[in-house]
């Protein structure tokens, strides 16, 4: 139910409705709940709606975190 | 999928593993409640359990919307379609959740009520200009990613002047749950629940953010690890929960800081303050009644709201006497611990909500886990 799926905007289509790209699917979806949404960035999506942008710096981090998880001084584990 | 693959890799996930594995202390044993049922469902999905050293229990919890709406509200919904003859709009979560007297959304639309399934709020909307002769209900429920753009369609509702519309709203709260667990008999006094951390909401978080587990950190001393819905998401939570016990620490931390600040979404926030208020009380299935854990449509939106312009009068309903999705949705039972798992309550045939939803712990064992309770019977009768 509370599922939502990171989307790239590829264009804004009115003041508060921006078009998404998930994979080659296109969808007509709602940014009124997000200010300054541009075409580049990628949103979270549930229901038809931006629900957050997503932060690429962040992802990044997150990613070197899992990483570093198996270079702990016992590794090898 | 980009932002999507990454955080399911199986080497990383492995990698992790290795970590939990190392770090979590022999002969301690670590209870850790994934409060939503979109960590349920990953948990599930992609055998996470089976990576994770003994120690180490994922107790379910009760965030799946569809699973703690109780039988009354579906009654509710059903009256508006067959009885008022109004258009009713839901998301397809709701549709096979069983109802009084053998019935659900599915079979009175099989009998002639007008029940749509809708993406969004915006095509309930869509559907109330194209049906200006018609009453049309959107049947709101979910946790606080669904409210914000219903709280839209209310708004957007009285600009138009769409006076055919209207919100049966049945949109509960995340903290005013956990809060619940936290003070339910079986935590606090008989300690059959033994819980030593949670695996915060996702998506629920990027609305609300991080500050409203604090509470939960500082009054229960219980740690909070706010998770994304992809395995590697929930495998590195579940590190920094071993970590956080391990140290004695009691803390609200972000691993699913690419989405999620502390203070969350503060537009989406505003706008459900002025469209809902709390409503005194309001009853979950699995949880019973529970004080200022729903919204309300507040009076200067009434018109829309579909409790006051139909009179909908909830009745309670107990569930069916054989399914344990109350004690499941508390924590207390596992899936496999129901008499009828697998066999009366199927996904195909639910008895109990927790079997509808996919992200329900029952259907989410069924699909991916009801095999390694039977290899695991096997294994010790031979």
């Amino acid at each position: 139910m509370c599922l939502a799926l990171p989307a790239r905007v590829v264009e804004l289509t009115g003041p508060d409705t921006a078009r998404i790209d998930l994979s080659g699917v296109r969808k007509e979806i709602s940014i009124a709940l997000v200010d300054g949404v541009a075409v580049g960035d990628y949103v979270i999506v549930h229901v038809g709606y931006a629900l957050t942008r997503l932060d690429p710096a962040e992802a990044e981090r997150t990613l070197a975190l899992f990483a570093s998880a198996g270079l702990a001084p016992q590794a090898g584990v | 999928m980009k932002y999507v693959d990454e955080f399911r890799d199986g080497a990383t996930a492995r990698t992790l593993a290795a970590a939990i594995a190392r770090e979590a202390e022999e002969g301690r044993r670590y209870h850790l409640m994934e409060f939503c049922g979109g960590h349920t469902h990953a948990i599930s999905r992609y055998g996470l359990t089976d990576l994770l050293p003994a120690g180490i229990e994922m107790v379910h919890g009760p965030g799946c919307p569809v699973c703690v709406l109780p039988i009354g509200r579906i009654d509710g919904a059903i009256g508006l379609a067959r009885d008022r003859e109004a258009i009713l709009c839901t998301y397809a979560d709701t549709m096979r959740v069983p109802a009084s007297g053998g019935t659900s959304l599915m079979k009175a639309k099989a009998a002639g009520a007008d029940v749509r399934m809708v993406y969004s709020c915006a095509d309930a909307l869509r559907i109330a200009r194209e049906n200006p002769g018609r009453e049309v209900v959107f049947f709101a429920i979910g946790f606080e990613t669904t409210t914000p753009p219903t709280a839209l369609a209310i708004r957007e509702a009285q600009r138009e002047g769409l006076a055919n519309f209207s919100v049966f709203c049945n949109h509960v709260l995340t903290p005013a749950a956990i809060a619940h667990i936290l003070e339910s008999p079986e935590v606090r006094e008989l300690g059959i629940v033994r819980l030593d951390g949670f695996v915060g909401p996702a998506h629920v978080s990027t609305v609300i953010g991080s500050q409203p587990y604090e509470y939960f950190a500082e009054e229960y001393r219980k740690p909070v690890v706010i998770a994304g819905f992809e395995p590697l998401d929930v495998m590195q939570a579940i590190l920094m929960l071993v970590r956080q016990v391990n140290e004695g620490r009691a803390e609200v931390e972000n691993e699913f800081t690419r989405a999620v600040t502390r203070e969350g979404n503060a537009k989406a926030k505003a706008l459900v303050a002025e469209v809902f208020e709390l409503r005194r009380s309001f009853e979950w299935r699995g949880l019973g009644e529970v004080p200022y854990s729903a919204l309300t449509i507040r009076a200067e939106y009434a018109g829309f709201d579909a409790e006051r312009r139909f009179g909908v009068r909830y009745v309670p309903v107990p569930d069916h006497k054989a399914c344990e999705c109350g004690a499941i949705l508390r924590g207390v039972k596992k899936p496999a611990d129901c008499r009828v798992f697998g066999t009366a309550c199927t996904p195909e045939n639910p008895l109990g909500s927790c079997m509808v939803s996919s992200e329900g712990a029952c259907a989410a064992h069924y699909t991916y886990g009801r095999f390694r309770d039977a290899f695991a019977r096997e294994a010790a009768r031979a």
